[in-house]
């Protein structure tokens, strides 16, 4: 059961792929290389080369041959081998789920693939993307921070180098605001001089205003409206102050505050004049705005200082601090707006001076992605540190690729093991109904079987009570009937007849559908059983006025060993058939050898009307066995194979209606006719033909037919039988039989005037058989002239009425002229009983002899015992009644039944003394054993079947064995012979009673030693038959 | 009643009883095998069948009425009967025993029942008949008559 079948299934059809191109290759080889070797032959003629060619072919239609003959043998083996292994369903059923399961893990796999590539791509282009921005944001503010310091230049040279200064507040506001694009990161630059406390008074006097302190307002933040730098406190007293002088205008509120004083401020303005670069703050809030801002601040130097001052030397040339505000939220957002893709990544800044505490420069906190892509920033202040944070805006999309590649794999693995579970299933359920098919087969093979035995169970039953009617009719024929209730009776009895033979023919052919019909192998004389049938049709082919013949061939033997009855049963369908459907004209059946047909068949010319036996067309008889099997071609060789067996083809010919055409082909089915309208008009079954096909077969031979409308048919068939005939006593009697009833015509001669040769021929057959020398003339002239110079005598002259008819007058005026001295007997040959006799002839002389047709040996040699008054004695011996033979035959017998059945043993016991035999009864098998021990006292024994303790079966077997133990002692000459000394052996004849008949009891019967059985209740007729076989031959030996 | 009124009432007698159904041809043999050697032979023959047959039954109701049914003693009394009765040409008896035993194969309690019913129906049937027959022939014989051939009647 299994998807390997299937795989079994694909490999054979591959295989026959591969043979198919394998054939058609080497046959492409094949005639391309003889064509090719017969070009060359025809153009060079050379011997060689054709040889050379010749031999190429062969090697490759060998390789060829050869790689089809492997491909044969390896896939019918691989195909055997898989469709031997059997598995069961469960473990299918795993095999399904693993594959799932694997195709499951293969799918997620594919998933987590496909979606970490995605994240893989994703997270460069992030990195990407943060790299560039912290990259520009870095230089940007490089180049900001750059002019800060050129600013811070600028004021050193401008401002310091120069007195009085060349710049004042209103000089650096303009000059800032208009250079502000050169620092698009910072949103103002300021600066502050060092002032030392020593010099404050003079400064603040300068100035005109008071340092401030920015501390305090530092801790209370302020509004932008409300900011008043007048209202701050006046800086306490500090060692060195860092007022702020100049102001961009974006940041002029922190003109005059001391930078000292803020936090964050003093620590950068500490760190930029110690180190001399620009530094930065942490991010803070920004005073006025608010908002988160860096500021830068470069330290202003008196003088220029080496790059390797130390920060002592730097703070002593310090002039004054200038500071750039950065304010970095807008400054970044600025910057990112003008980079591409702003909207799909989230920027933050953060100062990471203080790695625990990052301080977030620009960006929300709003976390959208675990993604992070953190990049460092470098604004050349080594003291803080700044990175950059870029994080996806959306989340990442959903992974449809992958998604939609692992869902397909998945679909296509499902869908595979779909299809696999649902060819096992499938498999599954075929082997299933293949076995519910084979039941079902079985059950009505069983049907069949039924049907045929109630077939032949109710053929039976209704036989037994026709046989009742039949005889029943039969003894009222008997009585004294007035003619009308004579002819009711008989017509009675016809349809009783004809309802047995029906009822034997449906029974036939059950037996044959059921294979239970077997044939016998029996002596037989086929001429006997020719003679037989026709005597059966003469009445009906005397009342239609058609001729009936036989003709055998002298080469088939008298006697042959086949099944007679059988035999005859075909000849009477298909002569029945014949005659039914004849109006005029002839029915001729023939026997031939098969080998004798052959020898003759390319002389037989074909046939003209007037050779045929009533001078009417016929249809071709050689279409009737083309068809067969044996006759082809080389078919007749196979005949002479076996010598011992007869090979006899008989054709039946008649001059009916013939067949038409379309009905031709279902003729050998069974109950079919050629139209309804024939079974009303000819009645019968329809069921012979077929029924003789059967039989034909059994016979080994076949059966054909050739007909044509309107002008007849012929039905062929041949038949094997073994030879009866002893070659040693063929060759002593060559020309006549044991027929000795016939002897008395031997060396008689008789002329046939026929003008007819198939005709004579029939004629010559006959009397030929009774010992007559024939001689065939056309005319009667020659007839008369024959007789005239004959040496021999002439004993009778032989007349087709036909002939008579129309040449009787010049006969008898010729007899008359010239009476012959010997006047050897007239004998007509007549078709029908109503022929007529010219008077003229009759005058004076013995009336002419009448032989109504058709001839047969035994009608024929009565009548002509009759007629020529030679023999004129009875049959030897009287054919009475059955009942009185059997009466010759049983009576004084000592007879033994057995039947456990009171009533049975009475009844046959009544029987069988009925007719004059010593009865004895016993009522079981053991007692019948007691009672025939051997030396045997009775003459027979009859013995019911089923009987309590011991049936029939086995009480015969056992006294078989005693039988043959007492055999054997007499053979070795150990027992005493009493009485009956001249027997050799025991063997006492056990018919078996029973009321069934079937075939198989039959067989059983015989098996068990038993001789045969009779019915219950006794018929006589088949008791006679049975009783016969055996008591005639014990009469002879005691007698 | 004088004789030959006897004679004819027989022979119809016999005629319906073959008209029926009850007996068949069998019984007709039965009749020729009594000759002068043997008076009594189909008398003789139906009694017997009369004797083995009202065992028989007796035999068929006892088997049948026990708790668990053997078929196997059941059927061979069942063949028994359909023997003798086929062998004096009770027709009706013998094909109820025929049925009969299709039911026994069956091992088919109930309707084994119902046929041992019919069977000793056809059976009471069968021996009613007869053995008004038998009284006819008997009246016959005694007012010094021929029992008639009743074959030859029908």
């Amino acid at each position: 059961m299994s998807l390997f079948h299937v795989l079994g299934f694909a490999l054979k059809i591959g295989h026959l792929f591969w043979m198919l191109c394998c054939w058609f290759v080497s046959w492409f080889v094949d005639n391309g290389i003889e064509d090719k070797s017969g070009l060359l032959v025809g153009s060079v003629g050379d011997l060689e080369k054709t040889k050379m060619t010749t031999m190429k072919k062969k090697n490759k239609m060998c390789f060829w041959n050869r790689i089809s003959i492997s491909g044969l043998k390896i896939p019918s083996f691989s195909y055997q081998f898989l469709g031997s292994v059997k598995f069961n369903k469960a473990w299918w059923r795993k095999l399904v789920v693993a594959w799932v399961v694997l195709w499951v893990l293969v799918s997620i796999w594919t998933f987590w693939y496909f979606s970490s590539q995605a994240m893989e791509k994703r997270k460069e282009t992030l990195t990407s993307m943060c790299d560039e921005r912290a990259r520009m944001l870095q230089d940007q503010f490089n180049v900001s921070m750059n002019h800060v310091q050129a600013m811070s230049i600028l004021i050193s040279t401008f401002h310091h180098g120069k007195i009085p200064s060349a710049i004042d507040q209103r000089t650096f506001s303009e000059y800032t605001d208009r250079t502000s694009f050169e620092r698009p990161l910072t949103s103002g630059v300021a600066y502050a001089m060092r002032v030392l406390h020593s010099e404050r008074e003079e400064f603040e006097r300068q100035q005109g205003w008071s340092i401030r302190r920015m501390d305090s307002l530092e801790q209370n933040p302020v509004h932008k409206d409300e900011y008043d730098p007048e209202a701050l406190e006046p800086s306490p007293v500090q060692e060195e102050y860092a007022p702020v002088i100049f102001a961009q205008d974006t940041v002029s509120h922190v003109v005059s505050l001391d930078m000292l004083s803020g936090k964050e401020d003093r620590e950068n303005v500490l760190r930029a004049r110690r180190s001399g670069k620009g530094v930065l703050t942490a991010p803070f809030p920004l005073l006025k705005t608010n908002r988160l801002g860096v500021i830068l601040t470069f330290a202003v130097y008196k003088r220029d200082l080496p790059s390797n001052a130390t920060p002592k030397e730097r703070i002593e040339a310090t002039n004054g601090y200038l500071g750039g505000v950065f304010d970095i939220e807008s400054l970044v957002e600025n910057l990112l707006q003008q980079l591409a893709s702003k909207q799909t990544i989230l920027v933050n800044v953060y100062d990471t001076t203080n790695h625990s505490q990052p301080i977030s420069m620009y960006g929300s906190d709003v976390s959208a992605d675990g993604l992070e892509r953190v990049s460092l920033l470098n604004f050349g202040d080594p003291f803080r540190k700044h990175e950059m944070r870029c994080r996806f805006k959306q989340k990442p999309p959903w992974p449809v690729l992958s998604m939609v590649t692992s869902f397909g794999i998945l679909v296509i693995a499902l869908l595979v093991a779909h299809i696999i579970h649902a060819t096992v299933s499938r498999i599954t359920k075929v082997e299933e109904d293949c076995h519910k098919m084979e039941q079902l087969k079985k059950k009505a093979e069983a049907a069949d079987v039924a049907k045929s035995q109630f077939l032949a169970t109710v053929s039976h039953e209704i036989r037994t009570p026709m046989n009742g009617v039949l005889g029943m009719l039969h003894m009222l024929m008997d009585t004294e009937l007035d003619v009308t209730q004579q002819d009711y009776v008989r017509t009675a009895q016809a349809s009783g007849k004809a309802l047995v033979s029906l009822i034997n023919e449906v029974l036939d052919q059950a037996k044959i559908e059921s294979g239970k019909l077997e044939l016998e192998d029996v002596r037989f004389d086929l001429r006997g059983i020719l003679d037989d049938v026709l005597s059966l049709f003469s009445g009906k082919s005397q009342q239609k006025g058609v001729e009936l013949a036989v003709y055998i061939s002298d080469r088939v033997p008298e006697m042959l060993i086949g099944d007679p009855g059988r035999f005859r049963q075909i000849l009477t369908n298909l002569m029945g058939n014949s005659i039914k459907f004849t109006e005029k004209g002839h029915i001729f059946v023939t026997v031939h050898l098969v080998e004798e047909l052959f020898e003759s068949i390319d002389g037989e010319t074909a046939s003209s009307p007037e050779s045929t036996l009533s001078g009417l067309p016929v249809a071709d008889r050689k279409r009737s066995w083309e068809n067969f099997k044996a006759f082809s071609s080389s078919g007749h060789r196979s005949f002479e194979q076996s010598p011992p067996d007869i090979n006899l083809i008989v054709a039946v010919e008649d001059t009916g209606i013939g067949i038409p055409l379309e009905a031709q082909s279902r003729i050998f089915t069974p109950f079919m006719q050629v139209g309804p309208s024939i079974s009303r008009t000819h009645g019968g079954t329809g069921i012979g033909l077929s029924i003789s096909k059967c039989l034909v077969g059994l016979m080994k031979g076949e059966i054909g037919f050739s007909s044509t409308p309107k002008v007849g048919s012929t039905f062929t068939f041949t038949a094997v039988f073994s030879n009866g005939m002893q070659q040693t006593e063929r060759k002593n009697d060559p020309q006549n039989n044991n027929q000795p009833i016939f002897s008395e015509f031997r060396g008689m001669k008789a002329v046939v005037v026929d003008h007819r040769p198939a005709r004579a021929k029939v004629s010559w057959y006959h009397f030929q058989r009774l010992g007559i020398r024939v001689e065939v003339v056309p005319r009667v002239e020659q007839a008369l002239h024959y007789m005239k110079i004959g040496t021999c005598t002439v004993n009778m002259i032989l007349i087709e009425q036909e002939i008579w008819n129309r040449e009787a007058d010049v006969f008898i005026k010729k007899l008359q002229k010239e009476p012959l001295v010997l006047s050897p007997k007239l004998i007509l040959l007549a078709n029908s009983v109503e022929s007529s006799i010219p008077d003229a002839y009759c005058t004076g002389r013995d009336p002419p002899i009448v032989i109504v047709k058709p001839l047969r040996a035994s009608m024929l040699a009565a009548t002509l015992q009759r007629g020529l008054g030679i023999g004129n004695r009875e049959p030897p011996q009287q054919k009475g009644p059955p009942a009185l033979i059997l009466r010759n035959l049983l009576l004084g017998r000592k007879i033994l039944i057995v039947d456990d059945n009171n009533v049975n043993l009475r009844v046959a016991a009544g029987a069988l003394k009925k007719y004059g035999a010593d009865v004895v009864c016993a009522e079981s098998g053991i007692k019948a054993i007691s009672l025939l021990k051997p030396p045997h006292e009775f003459d027979a024994c009859f013995m019911d079947i089923q009987m309590p303790e011991m049936d029939g079966f086995e009480a015969t077997k056992r006294i078989r064995d005693m039988e043959e133990e007492i055999n054997k002692r007499i053979k070795n000459g150990e027992a005493v012979i009493v009485e009956n000394g001249n027997k050799a052996s025991w063997h006492l004849p056990v018919l078996a009673m029973t009321a069934d008949v079937i075939q198989a009891t039959h067989e059983e019967c015989l098996k068990c030693g038993m001789d045969g059985y009779v019915s219950k209740p006794f018929e006589a007729e088949q008791l006679y038959r049975e009783v016969s076989r055996f008591f005639d031959s014990s009469s002879d030996t005691e007698s | 009643m004088d004789l030959v009124q006897m004679q004819k009432s027989l022979q119809d007698y016999t005629k319906s009883l073959f008209l029926e159904g009850i007996l068949d041809s069998q019984f007709l043999q039965l009749q020729q095998l009594q000759d002068e050697s043997n008076p009594d032979f189909v008398s003789q023959v139906v009694t017997l069948f009369f004797q083995d047959s009202d065992r028989i039954l007796n035999d068929l109701s006892l088997s049948l009425d026990q708790q668990v049914v053997d078929f196997k003693k059941v059927d061979p009394h069942v063949h028994q009967l359909k023997g003798s009765s086929s062998s004096i040409g009770a027709q009706r008896v013998k094909n109820a025993c025929v049925v009969f035993r299709n039911f026994c194969e069956q091992q088919n309690v109930e309707a084994c029942h119902r046929c041992l019913q019919q069977v000793k129906q056809e059976y009471y049937l069968v021996k009613n008949r007869l053995e008004t027959l038998f009284k006819l022939e008997q009246q016959i014989v005694a007012s010094g008559g021929m029992v008639p051939a009743v074959e030859l009647g029908f």
